[in-house]
């Protein structure tokens, strides 16, 4: 007994303590905030039903981008900060569609092929856009060290950002409404937005299909025996290259459709746009554990849910003013609590203190 | 493939490559909103320069990856793609003038079809544009032919009368500024542009000087390398001292909007060198520097604001507590990702940095911070009656700043901690077996770091009188990284090189700000696609990054080209 205890003294440092202090402390805020707030009950049982179903919404589409930045991360060990704005470039140059659509008539006389069809062309310029900032920006530096990429990538993302400013107008553009998404659907004596439904079952349906492309088709495969282990992977006569292109156009594919249903939720599109849910969907894929397919969805959900029901949750009770303002906080504060308990992410290997 | 097409593959691909970015300055708006400002008075305006800057480059890239590197083939590529570049360009302006591509390109107007054609109707603009676009090809291609020190003579005067032409606005008011020299201003540059004349005189003195130094140049430096030791030492001081003289007086001679820009260039030179001591010594990417700049700065404003009224500390008074709180927070913030590697610790503080931001800007914490209104009313600092109100006088305050931060950096870099921070960065785990403490060398580059940050954060907080927390976006620490990257990892004169780049150029050319982050995104992409280790890397780094040049053969770097 007495040796256990010596044995735990040497092998806990200081760091450790202040650690676990903080993360002590959070958890503590966190429980009292809760319980606060619950015993309060301010907020009834349908309030926390519509930030359920926001965060699962907006939690979706950060599963969607982050999918890019985990697929990404697999092959390339590196972290594609323009992913954002690969984000944006699909819906901001699917708008000019919609909105010629949405003044024909078309979009209101036939919601779902232009709804289709905006999809599509957001798709194709985001993959296109992935597909060409690979091949320019990345494909020389496949073997400089570490940081060099990270900083190209930085650069790329203020030269994307900036084209399409120049490009298309540095205003906010009103993305048309599709009326058939307008309103609201009832279900159980619960109000339920139609567009949320729409986001989520098509998030859903997107991922179900990116999720059995990788784990079924032989392309798939080829990706996962790639971001395995390269140089085996081209030995067993697989294109490296040619599957780290199909890694970025597949990446743009869905940020492009997430951008779709960014713009559809929050209703304009703008040159900025991706730089937010970028970051937040990067956090969500180092939550789920990066390089880790189920767990960049999971994290994304995670995170949108955090973000919707925390605030008002965690803070309210502890007399927080505005909590909602706090919403980013609470999410990297998550994210740095899940770094230091659990810093592989939640369902990832042991990568943060392994050299990738 | 047929013979036939690979020798005309490098002029067809360059000029495609050209034609397509010539294209896209257009959309982007730069050339039409470029194009009021000349850069020879009615000779040449910056619209067109850029797009002849564009249709030289690709030429010379085309002559220059001719294969087989036949002379006369070499010239017909480069004409072939200066004359592609031309062909893309009147496509576009086609294009444009049939189809209406304003209502989804806002740029795409008929002024730019105007300027793309000299003002000429499709057709005779087509002649013409094509014709520019072979002569440019042609001048490119002869460049190449000629032997590299006569190419330098041809190239360095015309680029400095476009850069001349460019900052027409600051030389000018500069030269004004110094009674007996603003004739040279006056003779030199219209109100739009320089005058023919002057555009000849300089580029022919500029040319004259560079043929002067290939001539003379050898005899200079081998004088200088036959000196005793001791001469040798004394004309290196009396450099010392003529730099700290010239950097004394700076400001004075400059005048007050240059100052400005001075001061801000200097406040990055302290960030990047508190940083540089994280990722360039101990080679941790932390991406929410700006956290600790943060810190300093409301640190500052809480201690001597009387807004707020908890302190009323002197600025002298405040400074100690600062620099305390940003060790301490740097200890803080450092500890819950000593574990972390690589990306997880850039994005985990990253988050750092923002929640700081957020924490700082919301209304919860008002009263203390003041919200998004930030604190007003910080007194500006003092030393025996010289106050240090306007840029001009902020400045020698960074100044001493920035000279203070080298010097305990360089006496760190070369000291035991510093070789442990150099070994960490190469290897964690050789570095911790060799007996380093990586626990303890990680969070003194966090803390020391910090306190430099917070040292400038204090500086910038007098220098504006007042803070708000939209200074303390991410875009500063992403700044401060780049700065980093691009002047050099590691490297204290990279520091300074990659602000003045990074930060001073930007500051210069305001009126352009628009366009201010695409350049500069595509000047980090392009940096780390040809020059890696930055544009003056430490010795060591530069040789690591290019291994390959050293077993060749090779016994020395190839010599860094001067930046500037």
């Amino acid at each position: 007994m007495r040796l256990a205890w010596k044995e735990w003294r040497e092998r806990i440092t200081a760091t450790d303590i202040l650690m676990w202090v903080i993360g002590g402390a959070l958890v503590i805020m966190i429980i009292m905030g809760s319980t606060a707030t619950l015993a309060a009950g301010r907020y009834s049982g349908r309030h926390w039903f519509d930030f359920l179903i926001f965060g699962l919404a907006q939690g979706s589409i950060y599963a969607l981008i982050a999918m890019g930045y985990t697929l990404v991360y697999g092959v390339l060990r590196m972290i594609n900060f323009a992913h954002g704005e690969v984000f944006m470039s699909g819906p901001y140059t699917a708008y000019f569609v919609a909105a010629a659509f949405y003044r024909s008539g078309f979009l209101d006389s036939h919601p779902i092929i232009s709804l289709l069809m905006v999809f599509i062309i957001a798709m194709a310029t985001s993959s296109g856009i992935a597909f060409l900032l690979e091949r320019i920006a990345y494909r020389p530096l496949r073997n400089a060290p570490r940081l060099i990429p990270l900083i190209t990538a930085i650069g790329a993302s203020f030269f994307l950002q900036y084209v399409f400013r120049g490009l298309y107008g540095s205003g906010f553009q009103a993305y048309p409404t599709v009326r058939m998404l307008e309103g609201f659907w009832m279900i159980g004596g619960l109000r339920i937005l139609k567009f949320q439904v729409v986001v989520i079952v098509a998030a859903a349906l997107l991922l179900a299909g990116l999720y059995s492309f990788i784990q079924a088709t032989r392309v798939g495969k080829a990706i996962r025996a790639v971001s395995e282990d390269k140089e085996a992977a081209s030995l067993m006569g697989i294109d490296v290259d040619r599957m780290i292109s199909t890694t970025f156009l597949i990446g743009g594919l869905s940020a492009g459709a997430a951008g779709v249903l960014y713009a559809l939720m929050f209703k304009q599109v703008h040159f900025f746009m991706g730089f937010i849910p970028g970051l937040k969907a990067f956090t969500a894929a180092v939550l789920g554990g990066i390089g880790n397919i189920p767990g960049a969805m999971m994290g994304g959900l995670f995170l949108g849910l955090i973000e919707s029901i925390g605030p008002s949750l965690f803070l309210d009770g502890l007399g927080i003013v505005a909590p909602y303002q706090l919403k980013d906080a609470i999410a990297f504060t998550m994210l740095v609590l899940v770094l230091i308990f659990r810093p592989t992410g939640i369902l990832g290997e042991r990568l943060a203190v392994k050299k990738a | 493939m047929s013979r036939l097409h690979s020798i005309w593959q490098q002029g067809i691909k360059n000029g495609m490559i050209g034609g397509v970015v010539a294209v896209l300055l257009c959309l982007v708006g730069m050339v039409q909103s470029f194009a009021p400002r000349d850069i020879v008075n009615h000779v040449i305006h910056m619209g067109h320069t850029l797009l002849l800057l564009v249709a030289v480059f690709m030429a010379y890239m085309a002559a220059k990856k001719t294969d087989p590197p036949l002379t006369s083939q070499a010239l017909l590529n480069s004409v072939l793609s200066g004359a592609i570049v031309g062909v893309f360009l009147i496509l576009f302006v086609a294009a444009g003038r049939s189809v209406n591509l304003r209502m989804v390109l806002v740029n795409a107007s008929p002024m730019l079809y105007n300027t793309i054609t000299f003002g000429r109707e499709t057709a005779p603009g087509a002649i013409l544009v094509i014709m520019a676009g072979a002569l440019t090809g042609l001048f490119a291609g002869l460049l190449f032919l000629l032997p590299q020190s006569m190419r330098r003579i041809v190239i360095i005067p015309l680029s400095s009368i476009i850069v001349a032409g460019v900052l027409q606005d600051l030389i000018r008011p500069t030269l004004a500024a110094w009674g007996p020299l603003s004739f040279i201003s006056d003779w030199l540059f219209t109100s739009n542009g320089l005058t023919v004349h002057g555009s000849l005189v300089l580029g022919v003195f500029i040319a004259a000087g560079l043929a002067f130094w290939s001539l003379k140049g050898e005899i200079v430096r081998e004088s200088y390398r036959s000196l005793p030791e001791k001469g040798r030492k004394s004309l290196r001081l009396s450099g010392y001292f003529g730099l700290v003289v010239f950097l004394l007086i700076l400001p004075q001679i400059l005048g007050l909007f240059l100052s400005e820009v001075l001061t801000i260039v200097g406040l990055y030179v302290l960030l990047g060198l508190g940083l540089n001591i994280v990722i360039g010594y101990a080679g941790l990417l932390d991406l929410g520097y700006v956290a600790f700049f943060a810190i300093g700065s409301y640190v500052t404003a809480i201690l001597t604001s009387p807004e707020l009224g908890f302190f009323s500390f002197s600025f002298w008074g405040a400074l100690p507590f600062v620099i305390v709180m940003g060790v301490m927070s740097g200890v803080l913030l450092g500890t819950p990702v000593l574990k972390m590697r690589g990306d997880y610790l850039a994005i985990a503080t990253l988050g750092f940095g923002e929640i700081i931001r957020i924490l700082v800007l919301s209304d919860w914490l008002r009263p203390w911070l003041g919200g998004a209104q930030g604190i007003g009313r910080i007194p500006k600092a003092s030393l025996v009656g010289y106050e240090f109100a306007g840029p001009q006088e902020i400045y020698y305050l960074i100044l001493a700043g920035c000279l203070l931060v080298i010097f305990i950096s360089t006496r760190l870099r070369d000291s035991r901690i510093g070789r442990a921070w150099m070994a960490v960065r190469e290897d964690e785990d050789v570095a911790q077996a060799m007996g380093i403490n990586l626990v303890g060398a990680k969070l003194l580059a966090f803390a020391t770091g910090a306190g430099f940050s917070a040292l400038s954060g204090a500086i910038f907080a007098t220098k504006l009188s007042s803070v708000y927390p939209h200074s303390f976006n991410v875009m500063i620490s992403i700044n401060i990284v780049c700065l980093i990257i691009v002047g050099g990892m590691g490297s204290i004169p990279g520091v300074i090189v990659g602000a003045a780049a990074l930060v001073g150029l930007p500051e210069l050319l305001r009126e352009f700000a628009e366009y201010r982050l695409l350049v500069y995104g595509a000047a980090l992409v392009v940096v780390m696609l040809v020059r890696p280790e930055g544009l003056w890397p430490e010795a060591v780094r530069r040789r690591e990054l290019h291994e390959d040049d050293f077993e060749n053969g090779e016994a020395m770097p190839p010599e860094p080209s001067k930046p500037g």
